[in-house]
């Protein structure tokens, strides 16, 4: 679609050129270890080497008598202000430093405050602490059986390790369905614990002034105003009211979901600055970060599809076990502890289906977290799409026709799934077909035929997702009970330029550009001259931040409504500066004119002046406006990927060789950001299907904590992504936008994982549990005697 | 603990400082200089969000000790381009996407430095191997590939002009 705006105006749809990008590529950038204050401290933190014990001792003085160290805070110490417990997001409870009981490996034991960074890790090192060690229950099957220990003692009532049980559907009718299916696949699979490891590390710098009894938090987060809230909440009671707390979130080197939960650090760092009256910083390192901050995904599921014997897929049924560590302290919204789980049946129209989650507790570090995810939805399409090529093998037709012949059909939208929800707008065949020629599909199944007879190990693998964003409407939303609505406030200058200001946290996605480019649609002005801000509690509008693709659907509508308020006055304005009738005028983005006389116009920047300086009777002066935007409905972008795999015979390597990914987000604000929006997704989709797990031994020892052993794709094994797009708008959202951070670290693992079973379907393998290492692939190979 | 005189010369500016022992290199560019555009992204040096010269040779300076560089030509993103703009690897970055939040990018600026000054018209394998010791979360390689070729391409467009 042609953008409606000038290259002047740059609104929506013209690649515009990040207006954050210049700091970045100075050095100038402002990141939460740049940020400094006089007399400052620094927190380190010391702990637990072993995942499950009890404390008997911890001996801090030799710590304090290290040059420089001043104080060693532990959990008897926040005991006494009541601070040694704090609520995770989904209403669970979670210890910020122990009394008596560490509950998984590199949990939080006590806080070294020292005058430098060096001489706080030397503190740490310092502090002897004496544990009783106990045998940690580290799988979650083991862990609902009968004789496992009870892990959660300190919650009252809890008398197993079941956290909660969550389902959705008709069981009942989707049982039925099974019983009387002309074909029932199963696939039982695990979507492994992963980790964010985003580049940049947690950290805060707290500084309490005891004078005003007024907190400054700089701080890692992509919620600054659900935190402020959080923490007025949890210390009220020792003095800090809402009004004095400020949260600023910097510029954040990447969040992907791990920056939103509220980590032990960052509250001990605040329990020291109010404690000792000074600055205090805290910024984690690596290790520290992958072994200790909330993980993601870590589903085991066990699921099956009821279809008729041409594999029309008629039900869908899941059983599932949800890892959530020590606590559930996912971020997902306070009405769905299962997320957005019941998406799982994704692009297709099926009669039934019946969803359900059990989710324990273990002895690994709480979570999950919605890794660039809009809760859960990453699990239930990696479930959905590697069992319909189940289906497809089973019945013998090839993945993607099977698929075609069971997408909804567009006429059906807006569709009601089994599950409940409405899918505002689709057009899967569309994107099928784009995919398909893209990649030249029938080619490759031909030349995969040639290889195969020559004994070359080839897959095509196809995945059509559907992806439900913008959490969301107030009725179903919320977190904490704060619905999660988003806002935006525009005020438009004197001199036409105008500064915008958002309740969500941009951390790498733009939005100092999009939103101005949503400002300059609307309002026809320059998105040069709008300067975006988020992230400043004291000045930003309220909102619920920035995860789960929830920005556009939500803060990027609230900047439009603003702007069309702004529009509104302003053709008033020019109304009266032309000496017409509002109903007179004409608006091309930029400029009123009258109708019939194209001369006579006015611009939006001789209104801006005129709201301030030559005001029609009666009218407020100013040029501004507030809008907070509870969406009517969720959006759901969706795509199709193909992705084309060579494996190693003699080393079971499996090597990405083409990736197309054929997205619709609906109508797009900047074409540039929207494409490496899906090359980042796509390489974080990468990781996961082929490399990145965070795993334990049975005594609870992080096997993957360092990048050492957590394997993040590199420039090598990435492969050059090829990206194309569909255009199906959301009906509801004001710009037809639907949002698209996170499609692709969705839809490209069950594409990958599907391209590497293809390969080796014709020795009847049907599954390979992610990430496809070299040696689950070679162990496959070895035991079908094909390994070179 | 040992203290030591170390000097350095830094995007050309030359410092002294008495650090400790195991004052790391980063730390000696960040709190003691305080040129902050140098991140540290893990310690293990894997990531590569720190990055710098050191003698015209990209270096993980997360783990090189202050002392080791002692005498050493430093360079940091501070001193890729003068006060008035970007050169054209930076240009890159920006024409190209190469970047999203920003935080491996002053890592990969300095990769990508020393990779041109070795090779002025790297190929695509080349510029991904180059850069597989920095890490990036975000953008997913592409179009950090594409901003390399960018500056290679407009450098050698310059040199071409120059020479007429």
């Amino acid at each position: 679609m042609a953008p409606r705006t000038s290259a002047k105006i740059c609104g929506m749809g013209h690649s515009m050129k990040r207006k954050e990008d210049p700091r970045f590529l100075q050095g100038k950038g402002n990141y939460i270890d740049d940020f400094t204050r006089p007399g400052m401290l620094w927190l380190d933190i010391v702990r637990s080497p072993i995942a499950y014990g009890k404390i008997v001792n911890i001996d801090t003085s030799k710590a304090l008598e290290i040059d420089g160290v001043l104080a060693v805070l532990t959990g008897k110490d926040l005991e006494a202000y009541n601070l040694h417990w704090m609520p995770t997001l989904m209403s669970d409870t979670q210890m910020v430093l122990p009394t008596d009981t560490v509950m998984y490996q590199a949990q939080e034991v006590a806080g070294v405050i020292a005058t430098s960074r060096y001489a706080a890790a030397d503190g740490v090192a310092a502090v002897e602490v004496e544990y009783e060690a106990m045998t940690p229950v580290m799988d979650p099957f083991k862990a609902l059986e009968d004789d496992a220990p009870v892990l959660r003692t300190d919650k009252e009532g809890q008398e197993d390790n079941l956290i909660w049980h969550w389902e959705a559907g008709d069981k009942e009718a989707t049982d039925k369905i099974f019983d009387e299916a002309d074909v029932v696949v199963r696939e039982k699979m695990h979507v492994p614990r992963i980790h964010v490891a985003s580049i940049e590390t947690c950290g805060c710098l707290a500084d309490f002034n005891p004078v005003e009894g007024h907190l400054t938090v700089y701080m890692t987060t992509q919620a600054p105003h659900a935190i402020r809230t959080v923490l007025a909440l949890v210390a009220g009671h020792v003095g800090l009211s809402e009004e004095k707390i400020r949260v600023v979130s910097p510029d954040i080197g990447g969040g992907f979901g791990g920056k939103v939960p509220v980590y032990p650090g960052y509250v001990i760092a605040i329990a020291a600055s109010v404690v000792l009256g000074k600055p205090v910083k805290w910024i984690e390192d690596r290790m520290e970060n992958l072994q200790a901050d909330s993980f993601a995904r870590d589903y085991h599921m066990d699921a099956e599809v009821a279809a008729d014997a041409s594999g029309k897929i008629r039900a869908l049924r899941i059983k599932t076990l949800a890892d959530h560590g020590y606590a559930d302290a996912q971020a997902a919204p306070s009405k769905f502890p299962a997320g957005l789980f019941s998406i799982c049946t994704g692009s297709y129209d099926m009669e039934n289906a019946y969803a359900e989650v059990d989710a324990v507790y273990t002895n690994k570090p709480p979570g999950g977290v919605a890794y660039r995810c809009s809760f859960r939805v990453t699990e239930a399409v990696h479930c959905l799409e590697r069992i319909v090529d189940t289906l497809a093998h089973k019945v013998g037709k090839d993945p993607a026709q099977l698929r075609e012949e069971n997408f909804i059909p567009k006429e059906a939208f807006p569709y009601h799934s089994p599950l409940g929800w409405e899918y505002d707008s689709g057009d899967y065949q569309a994107a099928m077909d784009k995919a398909k020629e893209m990649i030249g599909y029938d080619d490759l199944r031909r030349e995969q035929a040639e290889k195969r007879e020559r004994g070359e190990l080839m897959g095509i693998g196809v995945c059509s997702f559907t992806e439900v964003l913008g959490a969301g409407p107030s009725k179903d939303f919320d977190i904490l009970g704060i619905k999660m609505f988003d806002s935006a406030e525009v005020r438009v200058h004197p001199t036409g330029k105008a500064i915008a200001r958002f309740g969500t946290k941009s951390q790498g996605q733009g939005h100092e550009t999009t939103y101005a480019q949503i400002i300059a649609e609307e309002l026809g002005l320059p998105a040069a001259h709008v300067q975006v801000e988020e992230g400043d509690t004291d000045t930003a509008p309220y909102g619920l931040g920035t995860y789960a693709s929830r920005s556009t659907p939500t803060a990027g509508a609230a900047g439009v409504m603003a702007a069309r308020q702004i529009r509104e006055k302003a053709a008033k304005i020019a109304a009266h500066l032309l000496e017409v009738g509002e109903e007179d005028l004409e608006w091309e983005p930029g400029t009123f004119s009258v109708k019939g006389a194209p001369d006579k116009s006015v611009s939006i920047q001789d209104c801006a002046f005129a709201a301030y300086t030559n005001l029609p009777e009666g009218m407020e002066p100013g040029m501004e406006a507030t809008n907070y935007y509870d969406p009517p409905n969720l959006t759901f972008p969706f795509g199709t990927y193909i992705c084309v795999v060579d494996i190693d015979r003699g080393t079971g390597e499996v090597s990405v060789r083409r990736f197309v990914a054929v997205d619709d987000c609906g109508n797009i604000i900047n074409p540039m950001i929207v494409q490496g929006q899906i090359h980042g997704g796509l390489t974080q989709g990468l990781g996961p299907a082929l490399y990145e797990e965070m795993t334990y031994d049975e005594d609870g020892n992080n096997l993957a904590g360092s990048f050492m052993d957590y394997l993040v794709p590199t420039a090598v094994e990435t492969p050059a992504w090829e990206t194309g797009h569909t255009v199906t708008p959301s009906p509801h959202h004001p710009l037809g936008a639907k949002g698209v951070g996170e499609s692709a670290t969705v839809g490209a693992p069950p594409a990958i994982a599907n391209a590497v079973v293809d390969a080796l379907a014709h020795l009847g393998v049907t599954h390979m549990e992610i990430p496809i290492r070299p040696d689950r692939v070679w162990g496959v190979l070895n035991a079908r005697g094909v390994a070179k | 603990m040992a203290r030591h005189n170390v000097t350095v010369t830094v995007n050309g500016e030359a410092h002294t400082r008495e650090v400790d022992s195991r004052l790391l290199l980063v730390h000696l560019i960040r709190d003691e200089l305080a040129l902050t555009g140098t991140h540290i992204g893990c310690d293990t040096t894997h990531c590569g969000a720190c990055t710098v010269l050191v003698d015209g040779v990209p270096t993980k300076s997360c783990t090189v000790l202050a002392v080791q560089a002692d005498g050493a030509e430093i360079g940091t993103v501070e001193g890729l381009a003068g006060a008035d703009g970007m050169n054209a690897l930076q240009e890159g970055f920006m024409q190209e996407h190469g970047l999203q939040c920003g935080f491996c990018t002053p890592g990969m600026l300095m990769t990508g430095t020393a990779l041109l000054a070795a090779n002025a018209n790297p190929s695509e394998a080349e510029i991904r191997e180059a850069i597989s010791g920095n890490l990036c979360r975000c953008t997913g390689y592409v179009n950090i590939v594409k901003a390399v070729q960018y500056a290679a391409a407009k450098t050698a467009a310059d040199g071409a002009g120059e020479d007429n």
